[in-house]
């Protein structure tokens, strides 16, 4: 209960603002390829995917505060990644069980 | 007014089922008068009905576990001697539509009402007083928990008297456990009890991963946690992983019952393989969150029993993380009969061959403990080393099944009915019945006695090979599991040493409660007075036997992994602080108990489709939640004084005794 102070760190507006300029530049270059539409097709896919990626990436640190440097920040890093890792562990492989059944009966 | 409940669900023309319903009206009914007459009701409820504190729940918890022990070796035993009798033809004493009730009641017991509750009991006690916590993280949430398996164990029991329990075996596959095959209340019963009480043993693995976070003495390192508090970690991490995904499973199930949903129908888009995947999903990290825990009670009970610090500890550590990911990425080993791609069969088939070496390195491990130690032969060793002997056979059975061709061949055979209890009762099951003789002094504050301890081990060592090994033989005979009678000549013979050695295991299930009598009796000369019995190496056994209720007086401060040791060695243990600061404990609460009644009257009403009973029920228990929530008088201090009462009298027993 003594935590209690601590464990919500005061982190400022400066995060939040580097997040949001962040946030709006790798939206709009993603926004303006596809406006463009100078690029191949697949080519824009996958960089709106990178794009993507990226993003979560930002707002995870950002906003969400995850960090491996603090204690606070680690534990929720940690929680992220095991969370991440069982969802893909159960859905990826859930996913590839049935299509694999169904193409066996189907096919 | 009772939705579908009418008298035709009282199974009044059932004598197997009246007899057994009068015998535990009997039972209980002396139980109410003996605590009626000694006044006990209030002693019940305010020291251990509301009790947050984890010695007790863990108490609790283990009391819960015996007495569904029992109920799951009842149902064993009738079907042994069914399968005795129903030879040549024969029908037996026991038709199949009952019969079918008994083999899905002993799967679900004996997994979620036998092993969890004494796995999660001998983690409650003994997990917190391993790291040097006064409590677990949430003691509230805690007791909340235990009253939610409660419920879910009630809802089993239930159905033996009112309606019926589920013909489709402990896994529930659609389509037969769905609205059209199987339209009476068993599937209902099943799916309320598991999911009430699935939810309880979800918040245990959020507590207890809190709490080792969180609630470590001071200088404990995470790679500094004793090895049965890291086995239980990993469980736990296991519990949260896994969980959800039964919980999700029943939930789509419940809906394709109730609502008329069509997830895992065979018409309108719906996918029965799909329920069977998300069940096993959970079902094979299930049995690493019984196993996972009983491996860290082996490392505790050889290395103090064989005076040694423990062989590896890192590689233990490390090794049960690596089970616990690998127990992750193997559940298709249970279906891969589905017709999965040979792909995604190979892929399972080699994961579940991999388990096989970080097992063995654990095996390894205590094999290297024992190595020129002086390994006491009490009972929690000879659990340990029939452990080591008859897991090793579960094992290579396992790895044999784990090859898909093998298994094409070996399928809903009773080979594999072999392979699971030899590694459920011989790792998971043995390593409760060590630790509960290893911790029974802690918990109770005398020693089990050890002769009744040694017989009840020979008698499940033996019966469990009498009892099993013939169904090996069985499987390879071609005898398909759930048979309610048989008709081949050549099965007859091991069908009866099957049957003789349930008999045999019945012996020391026997034994075991004598053993319990016998050591209740004779206490005081098995008094556990320094709370050490067993010169014992991790920070449990610095506290007095049974514990003080705030655990430490001062927290221990850790240097060591056997920080218990590192104190006696260095003169540190057993000493007086100068003085006491006064000690912030959670009160006892209700809210636990009353919401764990109140969801298995909901359960009880959901099975039914009694509405009213399910709605009453359910808003009263969110009431009683918030109601708690706004709680403000949840804690106290206890204070100097009668810290320093408790602590002086156990010091001087302490110093007599070694003196002495």
């Amino acid at each position: 209960m003594s935590q209690h102070d601590q464990s919500h760190q005061d982190h400022g507006v400066k995060p939040y603002v580097i997040g949001f300029v962040l946030a709006v530049i790798l939206t709009v270059i993603p926004f303006w390829l596809v406006m463009q539409g100078t690029l191949d097709k697949a080519v824009t896919l996958w960089t709106i995917v990178i794009f993507a990626i990226v993003q979560i990436a930002v707002h995870l640190k950002y906003f969400l505060h995850l960090s491996l440097t603090t204690d606070d920040g680690r534990l929720n890093t940690f929680t992220f990644l095991f969370s991440a890792l069982i969802i893909v562990l159960v859905v990826g492989l859930s996913v590839w069980i049935i299509y694999a059944s169904n193409a066996m009966m189907m096919g | 007014m009772f939705g579908k409940l009418t008298l035709d669900a009282l199974p009044l023309h059932v004598p197997i089922v009246m007899g057994t319903l009068a015998v535990v009206a009997i039972i209980g009914l002396a139980l109410v008068i003996a605590i009626t007459k000694y006044k006990k009701w209030g002693y019940l409820w305010r020291e251990w009905i509301t009790s947050v504190d984890h010695k007790r729940l863990g108490i609790m918890y283990i009391i819960l576990a015996q007495v569904m022990m029992l109920r799951g070796f009842a149902d064993a035993i009738m079907m042994r001697t069914q399968l005795a009798v129903a030879t040549n033809g024969a029908e037996g004493y026991l038709p199949p539509e009952h019969y079918d009730q008994i083999f899905t009641a002993h799967g679900v017991i004996m997994i979620i009402f036998m092993a969890m509750p004494f796995m999660i009991g001998l983690m409650n006690i003994v997990l917190p007083l391993q790291i040097g916590a006064r409590d677990v993280a949430f003691p509230f949430l805690n007791n909340l928990s235990f009253w939610l398996a409660v419920a879910g164990a009630l809802l089993v029991n239930i159905s033996l008297a009112v309606g019926e329990f589920a013909k489709t075996g402990w896994i529930a596959y659609p389509p037969l456990s769905g609205i059209n095959h199987s339209p009476g209340s068993g599937v209902d019963y099943y799916i309320w009890a598991l999911q009430i009480s699935g939810i309880g043993t979800t918040l245990t693995g959020v507590n207890f991963i809190a709490t080792v976070l969180k609630m470590r003495a001071p200088g404990m390192k995470l790679m500094q946690m004793p090895i049965f508090t890291w086995a239980c970690t990993w469980a736990n991490i296991l519990i949260v992983a896994s969980f959800p995904i039964l919980t999700g499973a029943l939930a789509m199930l419940t809906l394709d019952r109730y609502l008329d949903f069509h997830f895992f129908t065979n018409d309108l888009g719906g996918n029965a393989m799909m329920y069977i995947n998300l069940f096993w999903a959970w079902g094979h990290p299930e049995v690493y969150i019984l196993v996972l825990p009983a491996f860290g009670i082996f490392s505790e009970v050889i290395s103090t029993f064989s005076g040694k610090r423990l062989f590896g500890y890192t590689s233990m550590v490390v090794a049960s993380g690596v089970i616990s990911i690998l127990g992750f990425i193997v559940w298709l080993h249970h279906f891969f009969t589905m017709g999965s791609s040979a792909d995604v069969n190979a892929f399972f088939g080699v994961t579940t061959m991999i388990i096989a070496v970080p097992t063995g390195v654990k095996l390894f491990n205590w094999l290297f403990t024992m190595y020129k130690g002086r390994v006491q032969f009490r009972p929690p060793v000879l659990w340990t080393l029939g452990f080591m002997v008859t897991f090793t056979i579960g094992g290579m059975t396992g790895v044999l099944l784990s090859v898909p061709g093998a298994d094409y061949v070996l399928h809903n055979s009773l080979f594999l009915i072999a392979h699971f209890h030899n590694t459920i009762i011989g790792g998971a099951v043995f390593g409760y019945m060590a630790g509960f003789a290893y911790w029974f002094p802690k918990a109770m504050g005398y020693k089990l006695d050890e002769k009744w301890g040694k017989r009840a081990f020979w008698f499940w060592q033996v019966g469990f090979y009498v009892a099993f090994m013939p169904l090996y033989v069985l499987g390879f005979l071609g005898m398909t599991r759930r048979m309610n009678h048989t008709d081949n000549p050549d099965w007859n013979m091991w069908l009866y040493i099957a049957c003789a050695g349930a008999f045999i295991i019945g012996l020391g299930v026997v034994s075991q409660l004598i053993q319990l009598y016998v050591s209740y009796r004779d206490r005081e000369k098995n008094r556990d007075v320094t709370g050490d019995p067993w010169n014992g190496h991790t920070l449990e056994w610095s506290t007095m036997s049974p514990p003080q209720f705030y655990n430490f007086a001062k927290d221990p401060v850790v240097s060591d992994i056997d920080a218990f040791t590192d104190m006696k060695e260095k003169g540190t243990a057993y000493q007086r602080p100068e003085k006491y600061k006064p000690i912030h404990m959670p009160r006892n609460t209700g809210a636990g108990f009353i919401m764990g009644m109140l969801l298995t009257a909901c359960g009880f009403g959901l099975v039914w489709h009694i509405w009213w009973l399910v709605i009453v029920t359910f808003a009263a228990t969110i009431v009683t939640y918030i109601k708690r929530c706004y709680d403000k008088d949840v804690d106290y201090y206890v204070q100097p004084d009668e810290i320093e009462k408790i602590e002086g009298e156990h010091l001087a027993a302490v110093e007599t005794t070694l003196k002495a």
